[in-house]
């Protein structure tokens, strides 16, 4: 056990000098670490409550994808019916979660079920098409068919829909110009919206909350905006609150909707000096735009996001340029975040907020300061205790002990790891632990001697024998701490990093580290007697 | 220079003879626990029971919990709580989960700011909703679960099934002390508690693992020696790094516990608890007698029962 080959020892003093220097760039300002080489730049993150910041986990509307979804298929067959005369489309209706159409008399069922069939398309997985198709069609007899969207379809729509949701959410978090924001797909219908350094996420969550569908559209004269009498082709919508949550008679038809639109940008009405929020059409928009302000001259146009009407001006001429503007009532900041809603799109659906961490930079630099004075008076503590109990032993464990947190800081870096405050503990607690696998060597020697062994031989069979103690009893813990990994989220995660790399360096060192310094002691000295 | 002996050499504790004792002693105990946990309860935190903690700090002064109280009482949110978190100007509040979805817990919050103004600044604010307050508290079970099978696993194949089953039982004994300190203290349970309960059961497993080891070397050495007696030499023969470990663990958690942040202070209390107090009398008067119950060496048990009442209360023959 003592005597180890040149090769080995220059490959774990390597290996011990590699994982100890990767830790390195934590040390220097970040802005001296971004002149480095890219290879170099690895470093520890901090994590959110460390640093101050906002955790937001959003959850798709899956019922409103749902609904989308559904109706899109009443639409579809509509448009079949209407194709190919099989009877009323007004007759297709939704019946809980499938879509019921009978054909006229006489209509010709071969046709119509295969005009159906054709709705259904096969869908692509990983490995191309798996078989599975997007609508079922159910013939019930009597020329009654029954449409469903099957269950692969819904989660395919549904996962398009995160997708779109994290480019929409990343375009409206950058306009905040906070540095680094991080945005995931977290499961099946959440997204993860991480942003350091935010005192107040009141204006994020009010960015990420908003659909941002925006639609022009008609106001109906034709009545009066009664609750209990609304128009089958008009809803009844409120105003904003700034408007006096003010009852409008809207037309369903949209004349023209936010996506036509290629730009907008806060600004101010030339003549009041109010914030308004100025945009633009593309040229399919402007068409539109123009076409219908050109009709309906001295009628009011609703311009509503959300199902809210901003404002409901009447075109006063026809508006032909393609360009136009907000306003209603706002603030500075209202007119910035409109624009910038607008500018980045509407969600594909609605999104809920389903849990928010924040922490404000004040308590996240506290926790920096506390933890780092317990991890000192820790460390200093077990130090002093390994060196009474152990003496010139005691300093080789502790040499090891420092190479450990080292070796923890280097391998965090690599990993590019996110160090949280339950990871500050981590660490601490690996320095009380890391000593036991010295203490299990130690504490066998001591027995060895007892047993009458001489020095050396006592060393050597300390040394094999705890080994496979150290494994044994490590390992179990290290199971503990990879359980904890997987199911933790945020800052419990934090410690099952740093006690899972904790106990991998302490491992490491008791086999490697701790023995080459032993060795290198006993071939200087050849002792005699062992001080412990 | 003399160095420390916490444990002097050769002690021969006949900590088998204890196990009359400490069985008793712990089954009371547990089942002590598992009647807190069920009249008491646990203080779930809102990780598991959904709602909103905020954290504030008063800007002029101490902070006036009277006033802060009768505010938010105002506010219509339900039983709303309030406690001083370390300095005197920094106030814990808790504001229980609201009825109507995800969506009423925002606006708990947005009212819980506009009421207390700008004469505040906030720390730390959480809102966990009540579907992410049922996962994470899905997730922590099947967690604890899953590493006790997994270190389950392992230890079978590691040890016989005995070894297994007595580190088991062992540990699910720490656990429920722990959780009955955890009902008695009333200390917030949530993620952080989930962490702490698997360090608990994985350093607990550490230092019976040790003494495993070594019943298992001995048992392969001494072929004929009764059971007890070889548990007696095993335990001893490891109780002084059992002590020293122990020791130097225990610096590290009083240094979390006096120095780390308030924010970690129910994790390291848990800890010193479970690891410190609990985790080293399991191993050593729970753990290893087990054996002798579970049968580990039976021929020798017989050994031991042929040798019967005359062994008890003699101290522990040398060995060597």
């Amino acid at each position: 056990m003592l005597h180890i080959s040149r090769w080995k020892t220059i490959a774990i003093l390597a290996t011990t000098l590699f994982v100890c220097l990767c830790a390195v760039p934590n040390f220097f300002p970040e802005k001296t670490v971004e002149s480095w080489p890219k290879w170099a730049q690895r470093h520890i993150v901090l994590g959110l409550d460390l640093q101050g910041g906002s955790h937001i986990l959003l959850e798709v509307d899956a019922a409103a994808v749902r609904k989308e979804k559904l109706d899109g298929l009443r639409e579809d067959v509509r448009r079949v019916v209407r194709e190919n005369r099989l009877g009323s489309p007004a007759s297709v209706v939704v019946r809980g979660n499938t879509v019921e159409f009978r054909t006229r008399e006489g209509a010709d069922q071969q046709l119509a079920l295969t005009k159906f069939r054709e709705l259904s398309q096969p869908l692509g997985g990983f490995l191309g098409t798996t078989g599975a198709r997007s609508v079922d069609v159910v013939d019930a007899g009597n020329g009654l068919y029954r449409f469903t969207v099957t269950e692969p379809a819904y989660i395919e729509r549904i996962r398009q829909a995160v997708d779109q949701s994290i480019q929409i959410i990343e375009r409206r978090v950058n306009e905040l110009g906070t540095v680094e924001p991080s945005i995931q797909r977290q499961g099946a219908d959440r997204v993860l919206v991480q942003v350091p350094g935010l005192q107040d996420p009141a204006r994020l969550k009010e960015l990420l909350g908003k659909t941002a569908k925006l639609t022009f559209r008609m106001v109906d004269l034709t009545a009066a905006p009664d609750p209990g009498r609304v128009p089958p082709d008009s809803e009844l919508l409120y105003g904003t609150k700034a408007e006096n949550n003010q009852p409008y008679l809207i037309e369903k038809r949209v004349v023209v909707s936010g996506e036509d639109l290629t730009d907008a940008q806060p600004g101010f009405d030339q003549r009041t000096g109010e914030p308004i929020v100025t945009f633009r059409f593309n040229s399919n928009g402007a068409r539109r735009f123009a076409q219908a302000t050109q009709e309906n001259v001295g009628r009011p146009f609703a311009i509503v996001l959300d199902n809210e009407v901003i404002s409901a001006p009447v075109i006063r001429e026809p508006i032909l340029g393609g360009s136009g503007q907000i306003s209603g009532n706002f603030t500075i900041e209202q007119a910035n975040d409109l624009a910038i809603l607008l500018r980045a799109g509407a969600l594909p659906a609605p999104l809920t907020i389903i849990e928010e961490r924040t922490v404000g930079p004040g308590l996240g630099q506290d926790s920096i300061e506390k933890g780092k004075l317990a991890a000192y008076a820790g460390t200093a503590m077990v130090v002093i205790f390994m060196f009474l109990t152990y003496g010139l032993f005691g300093l080789f464990a502790n040499i090891a002990v420092a190479i450990n947190v080292a070796m923890i800081f280097g391998i965090l870096s690599l990993l590019n790891a996110t160090l949280t405050l339950p990871g500050i503990a981590g660490i601490v607690l690996t320095v009380g632990i890391a000593v036991d696998s010295n203490v299990l060597i130690y504490e066998r020697i001591r027995e060895e001697v007892r047993a009458g062994k001489s020095a050396i031989m006592a060393i050597d069979a300390g040394f094999s024998r705890a080994l496979a103690t150290i494994m044994d009893s490590n390992i179990t813990t290290f199971i503990a701490a990879a359980v904890l990994f997987y199911i933790g989220t945020g800052p419990v995660r934090g410690f099952a990093v740093t006690l899972g790399i904790g106990i991998i360096t302490t491992v490491f060192t008791a086999f490697t580290l701790t023995r080459l310094i032993v060795a290198t002691w006993v071939r200087l000295r050849r002792p005699r007697v062992v001080p412990i | 220079m003399r160095l420390l002996r916490i444990v002097p050499d050769d002690t021969k504790f006949d900590f088998m003879r204890f196990r009359r004792v400490s069985f008793p002693i712990s089954a009371l105990l547990s089942i002590a626990a598992i009647l807190l946990f069920f009249t008491h309860g646990l203080n779930f935190g809102i990780d598991f029971v959904g709602g909103t903690l905020v954290e504030i700090q008063s800007k002029s002064g101490p902070a006036d919990l009277g006033r802060m109280r009768t505010t938010l009482g105002g506010l219509n949110l339900g039983d709303v709580q309030l406690q001083q978190f370390g300095a005197p100007t920094d106030v814990l509040i808790r504001i229980p989960q609201q009825p109507g979805g995800e969506g009423a817990q925002q606006e708990a919050i947005a009212k819980v700011r506009a009421a207390l103004g700008s004469d505040v600044d906030y720390r730390r604010v959480e809102v966990v909703g009540p579907r992410v307050s049922t996962e994470l508290l899905a997730y922590g079970m099947i967690g604890l679960m899953s590493a006790i099978l997994g270190i389950l696993v392992y230890l079978w194949f590691r040890f016989e099934w005995q070894f297994a089953l007595g580190a088991m039982i062992a540990n699910v004994h720490d656990l429920v002390l722990t959780i009955g300190f955890m009902s008695l203290t009333q200390i917030d349970f949530d993620l952080t508690s989930i962490a702490a309960l698997l360090t608990i059961l994985g350093y607990s497993l550490n230092d019976t693992v040790v003494i495993y080891d070594r019943i298992r070397e001995m048992l392969r050495r001494y072929k004929k020696m009764p059971m007890a007696d070889l548990l007696n030499i095993s335990v001893n023969s490891t109780l002084s790094r059992s002590i020293i470990t122990h020791v130097t663990v225990t610096l590290a958690l009083l240094a979390l516990f006096f120095f780390g942040p308030r924010a970690i202070h129910s994790f390291t209390s848990t800890m010193l608890f479970g690891v410190v107090l609990v985790g080293t009398y399991t191993s050593i008067f729970i753990a290893a007698p087990i054996l002798i119950y579970l049968g580990v060496g039976t021929t020798r048990i017989e050994e031991e029962r042929a040798a019967g009442k005359s062994q008890a209360g003699k101290p522990v023959p040398a060995s060597r």
